[in-house]
Parts: structure tokens; C-alpha cells; sequence
């Protein structure tokens, strides 16, 4: 039995003696190491494209504890093709104001009004455990209609070999060892990676000289919904930065930012973390209020991604390839969209409908994408830990100024909220159209009669027609929106009359034109697919 | 447009003096807070970041 390495917040998929156990590795054409985030996004979108896939965890559910909270739009916007989105919106916590303080006074406050015409808010809050169980219930929806998804759990890989062309894996269990081979091998086993060291492949970047102690409190009383942010919070022991937001089931997560040299065994003294809390949530109102601490842990972070995100058939996603600092929640969000520009990829090469060279787009593409998030969490991390002098000096007048001149507010940085990067270099873009939708961006959402544009791409290349043009047959479906809404206009029109843009399977645009011109759709389809 | 390298202040020793009054009576510490606020707005002011990174340029 692997010795289970973590506390489990709840059991989902609870080990099964399967016969592959007692035959010679039986082949299987996606193996996903890894039920975290990442790992089960992937295996429900394959599944639902009807690509067989099997996922080994090393657990039986989601880990106990505080980790991610924070999910951004396009995470939803993700989950909401794939099916599991209504609960996460439904549990989710949103919240509007926000609050920043230095020092002892508040510098300003900011009321986060949704954009309109998107079907997701920018992001919510959420326990990760949670998340987690709601992309599993989807995947056991999706297997009752049919997707073929399998999860074994307390499933343990303790070995691999990476071939040319498939890849073997030892695995562990409570009856002993067994093997699996797999056409083509994703490992989503974390920071940690154990494939990763089993390729013996390097994980370099830069470590924060920082601790953060986090603390989980379910408060017993009302208090607001707002999150609180603090440079030099004027409290006793609070550290450099100290912040507030809040969770489902009346908790709200406090992290404190206490440096390098600290005594962990002494920070974690439940009296020590209360006496912080007692002054940071009293600093508003003079008064503690009730609470519990449901959870405290200390976290040091690194901003580090692996060179290739690809080696023979093996593939790496989440945080096993990339690892960001927390400002920006930039984990697990960018996970989702290693899955989703992983999974269509996989099923059209497996399907013969694309070249293997596609393959190599996701490890382009996603790296490209890995240093946009870890260059935007390193520049939060220097403003909230400046490091040289004259950092500081910077840092404190903006500070300083944000208070009175609003100028400075957008210079504040406590991270940046993860948003979905543009893969430049697509197109062809002879639409002289808004910039917000030009290629190898993510498609910004709008009304649609009934619903919201997202809801229309669903999965597969597709052609959009704005406005009234004459359409002929090409390889993708065609969708035309003869009549915009305003918003739909403004997002993708501009001045143009009229518009087609092509549309990859995750909702990235390829090309856009002025006019339907299929020989051009066709070429345009052709280089995403890395034909020709 | 470039950035203005040739003489555009009006009246420039009333302006260096100006500029260190500000400085008068401050401390190191509190002089190169002041120094920072006014580059902030400054740059503020002028935006356009081609003309900041040539300003940053000239100033290396
Ligand atoms: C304090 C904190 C706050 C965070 N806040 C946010 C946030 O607000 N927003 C955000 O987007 N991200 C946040 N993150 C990051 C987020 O938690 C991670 O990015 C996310 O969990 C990565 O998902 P994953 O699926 O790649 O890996 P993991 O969640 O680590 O899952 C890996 C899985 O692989 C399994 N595994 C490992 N080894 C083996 C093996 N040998 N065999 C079989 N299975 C194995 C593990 O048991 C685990 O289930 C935060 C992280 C921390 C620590």
C-alpha cells in the first residue's frame, strides 16, 4: 500500500483492484499521472471528446488544506464547457471591494463591478478541495453518458521509461506492483514531480526568500466580504504584507508574509498565529471577533518552470511543469489552460485528424505562456518584497501617493489576477478589428440571443460569421451571428462591417478576415494543424 | 516625437532653486522619498513610455 504522503480532505476515488493489475502492461492511449486540478480537467475534457484515458493518483481524493482559492474567468469559462462550472459559481464566493492599507491607514478602496456581457464574474473564491470534487462529479456525469474516463486511485507510479513512442510506468498499489504503458504519458503530479526526477529533468527558477503563514478561520459572526490588503500592517509580529479574503462556509484565508529567517515549529504555535489574527481583524472595528482556526500552515514559494514541457511522449502540465508564486493565482488557473490546450491536441492527433507536430505547439505555447505568468508573479513579488534599497524607496512612494493621487493606484501591486496569455505569431489578421480579439487571443466573451458567445464554441475548430455575408462549406462548422449585440460588435467587430474569424478547439483565435473566403479559412486551418 | 534634450525650461536657475527648496530641511531618507514621488509623477505625466524609456536612457 503506498503510505498515503498527505491528509486527504475527502474521498472520491477509493482504490479498486482492476485486472490490468494481473496482466503484462496493457497499452492504453492517454495515462494522466496526477488527480489535482490539472490532471482531472484533462481526463473530463479527452473523455468527453471520447478519447479513452486513464488517471493514477496516489490518493483517493482532494488534499486537506489550504492551497489554491482563488479561480480566475477563463478557469470557469474552462469548466463551463467542460460541464462543471454551475456548482463552482454556486459555492463560489464573489466579492467586490477591495481594500488597501499601509501602515496603520487605508490608502483606497476599489469596488470590482463585473464587466458586462461575460457569462463568468473575473474570478471566485473557492477551496481547492472543492474545486477539485466538482470537476470529479462532472467526470462521473460525463462516464454515465459515456465518456471514457477511469480513475484508479491510491494508485502509486513509482517508475518510468520513456520511449519513442509510448512509455512505461510502474505502479504501486495495495495488491502490489503492476505496469501500464501508454501511447502517450501526462504527468500531473505536482511541484514535486516524481516523473519529472524519474526523467532526471531539471525544475530551474528562483526561490523567494520568503515565508508565508497562512491561517484558514471560520468566523462565528458576520464580517464583511470585502478583501484586505496590507503593506507593513501596523500589528504586532505581522510581517511585510498581511491579507484577507473570503471563503465558502463563512472562512476567510489571512496570509501573513513573515521573511526568511523565521522559527516555523514557533510560528505555528496556535497562540502565536492567534495573537496576529486577534490584531489584524481587530484593526478595523477595535473588537475580535469569534473565530476558529480550521487550518495554519507556512508556505515558502519559487517562480521555476521546466526547459521542455515535452520529452519523447511524456508531457508535463500544471504545477509539475511550472510553478508560480501565489500573487496573481496563477497555479491552478494556468493549469487548466495547460489541460485544455493539451486535450484537443492529443485527441486529434490520436484520431488522425491532426500530425503529431501539433504536439510540439502545446510545449511552445504553454512555456511561451509559463514565463508571461511567472514574469507577472515575480514583478508582484518584488513590489510586495522589494529587494534592493531603492526598490523600497520606489515601492513606499507609490505607496505613498496612491492615497491622495489615483494615478498611482494601478502601480500598486499585490499580483495581478491571472488572465489567459495571447499566443502571438497567428493569424492571418487582415481584419483591421479590435485588438482585445486579435489572433491567438482567447475569445472574449458577449451576448448571444439566449446566452453568451462561449456557450457557441464547443470544443472544435469552428468558423464565426459576424454580421450578413455570404458563407460556403469548409472543414469546420460555421456559426453566423447575422445581428450582433452592441458588445458582441465592439468585441469583435470594431469598425468593421462585418467579420469571420477561425476558432481553435480552446477558444483561441487563429485568423480573422473581413470576408468569408473559404480557400483562405482552409489554409489558415491548415497551419494551425501543423499540415502542410 | 523625441525626447527634449535642449534647454526648455523657462527661468532655470528659479527652477533649481525651486527644486532644492523642496529638499530643504529633509533628512537622506525623506529627500529620496521626495525624489521618488517626484519621478513617479513626472513619468505620470508624460505617459507615452517610448519618451520614458528615452528619458531612462539618457538619465543611465
Ligand atoms: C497556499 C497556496 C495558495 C494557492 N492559491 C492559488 C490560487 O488562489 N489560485 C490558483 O490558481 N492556484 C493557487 N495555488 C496553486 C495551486 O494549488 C496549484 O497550482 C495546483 O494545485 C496545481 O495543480 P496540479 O493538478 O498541477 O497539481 P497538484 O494539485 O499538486 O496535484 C498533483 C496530484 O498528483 C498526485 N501524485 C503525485 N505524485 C504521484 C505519483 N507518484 N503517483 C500518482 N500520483 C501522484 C498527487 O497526489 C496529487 O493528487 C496555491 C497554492 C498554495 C500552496
Amino acid at each position: 500500500m503506498p503510505d498515503p504522503r498527505y491528509q486527504t480532505a475527502k474521498t472520491l476515488y477509493p482504490y479498486r483492484k482492476v485486472a490490468d493489475q494481473n496482466t503484462p502492461a496493457r497499452r492504453h492511449p492517454v495515462v494522466v499521472v496526477g488527480a489535482g486540478p490539472v490532471g482531472l480537467a484533462l481526463a473530463l475534457d479527452l473523455g468527453q471528446r471520447g478519447t479513452p484515458v486513464l488517471v493514477l493518483d496516489d490518493h483517493e481524493g482532494p488534499g486537506l488544506g489550504s492551497k489554491a482559492i482563488c479561480f480566475a474567468k477563463r478557469t470557469l469559462d474552462i469548466a463551463h464547457r467542460l460541464g462543471a462550472a454551475a456548482p463552482m459559481m454556486d459555492k463560489g464566493v464573489i466579492w467586490n471591494v477591495g481594500r488597501v492599507f499601509y501602515g496603520d491607514g487605508q490608502l483606497f478602496s476599489f469596488d470590482l463591478q463585473p464587466e458586462e456581457g461575460h457569462r463568468h464574474p473575473a474570478f471566485i473564491n473557492l477551496q481547492q478541495p472543492y474545486f477539485e470534487q466538482f470537476l470529479f462529479e462532472a467526470i462521473v456525469a460525463a462516464r454515465h453518458a459515456g465518456a471514457p474516463i477511469e480513475i484508479r486511485g491510491a494508485n502509486r507510479v513509482t517508475g518510468l521509461v520513456s520511449h519513442a513512442d509510448h512509455a512505461v510506468l510502474d505502479v504501486e498499489t495495495l495488491d502490489g506492483s503492476y505496469q501500464v504503458a501508454a501511447d502517450y504519458l501526462v504527468a500531473c503530479d505536482g511541484a514535486r514531480s516524481p516523473l519529472r526526477d524519474m526523467l532526471g529533468l531539471g525544475f530551474e527558477g528562483r526561490v523567494f526568500e520568503d515565508n508565508f503563514l497562512i491561517a484558514d478561520v471560520k468566523m462565528k459572526a458576520d464580517f464583511p466580504t470585502e478583501r484586505w490588503f496590507w503593506f507593513e500592517p501596523p500589528f504586532k509580529d505581522a510581517g511585510q504584507s498581511a491579507l484577507l479574503h473570503k471563503q465558502p462556509d463563512d472562512i476567510w484565508r489571512i496570509d501573513f508574509q513573515l521573511g526568511w529567517n523565521i522559527d516555523r515549529a514557533k510560528e505555528l504555535e496556535p497562540a502565536r498565529i492567534r495573537a496576529r489574527v486577534d490584531a489584524m481583524l481587530s484593526a478595523q472595528t477595535g473588537q475580535v471577533p469569534s473565530y476558529d482556526l480550521e487550518w495554519t500552515s507556512i508556505y515558502t514559494f519559487q517562480c521555476r518552470r521546466m526547459q521542455s514541457f515535452r520529452q519523447n511522449r511524456v508531457f508535463f502540465a500544471g504545477d509539475s511543469a511550472h510553478q508560480v508564486s501565489p500573487f496573481g493565482a496563477r497555479g491552478a488557473n494556468s493549469g487548466l489552460q495547460d489541460a485544455e490546450n493539451l486535450a484537443w491536441k492529443l485527441d486529434m492527433v490520436l484520431k488522425g485528424e491532426a500530425d503529431m507536430a501539433l504536439l510540439d505547439t502545446y510545449a511552445t505555447e504553454r512555456e511561451f505562456a509559463a514565463d508571461e505568468n511567472i514574469l507577472n508573479s515575480s514583478r508582484a513579488t518584488d513590489f510586495m518584497t522589494p529587494k534592493a534599497p531603492i526598490s523600497r524607496v520606489f515601492r513606499n512612494a507609490v505607496l505613498d501617493l496612491a492615497k491622495d493621487h489615483p494615478f498611482a493606484r494601478p502601480l500598486v501591486n499585490s499580483g495581478r489576477l491571472s488572465v489567459p496569455c495571447t499566443y502571438d505569431g497567428f493569424g492571418p489578421d487582415a481584419l483591421d478589428g479590435p485588438v482585445q480579439s486579435r489572433p491567438g487571443s482567447v475569445c472574449p466573451d458577449a451576448p448571444v440571443e439566449n446566452g453568451f458567445l462561449l456557450d457557441l464554441l464547443d470544443g472544435q475548430f469552428r468558423v464565426l460569421v459576424i454580421g450578413d455575408l455570404p458563407v460556403a462549406r469548409v472543414r469546420a462548422p460555421v456559426t453566423t451571428i447575422t445581428r450582433p449585440d452592441p458588445l458582441l460588435a465592439t468585441r469583435y467587430l470594431g469598425n468593421a462591417a462585418a467579420a469571420v474569424y477561425l476558432i481553435r478547439p480552446d477558444q483561441h483565435i487563429v485568423a480573422r478576415w473581413p470576408m468569408f473566403d473559404p480557400n483562405a479559412i482552409e489554409a489558415a486551418l491548415n497551419t494551425a494543424l501543423c499540415k502542410g | 516625437m523625441s525626447i527634449t534634450l535642449t534647454p526648455n525650461i523657462p527661468d532655470p536657475d528659479g527652477f533649481y532653486d525651486e527644486l532644492l527648496k523642496a529638499h530643504e530641511g529633509l533628512n537622506d531618507t525623506d529627500s529620496q522619498a521626495l525624489n521618488a514621488r517626484l519621478i513617479l509623477i513626472l513619468a505620470n505625466h508624460i505617459g507615452d513610455r517610448q519618451m520614458l524609456r528615452a528619458a531612462l536612457r539618457a538619465a543611465r
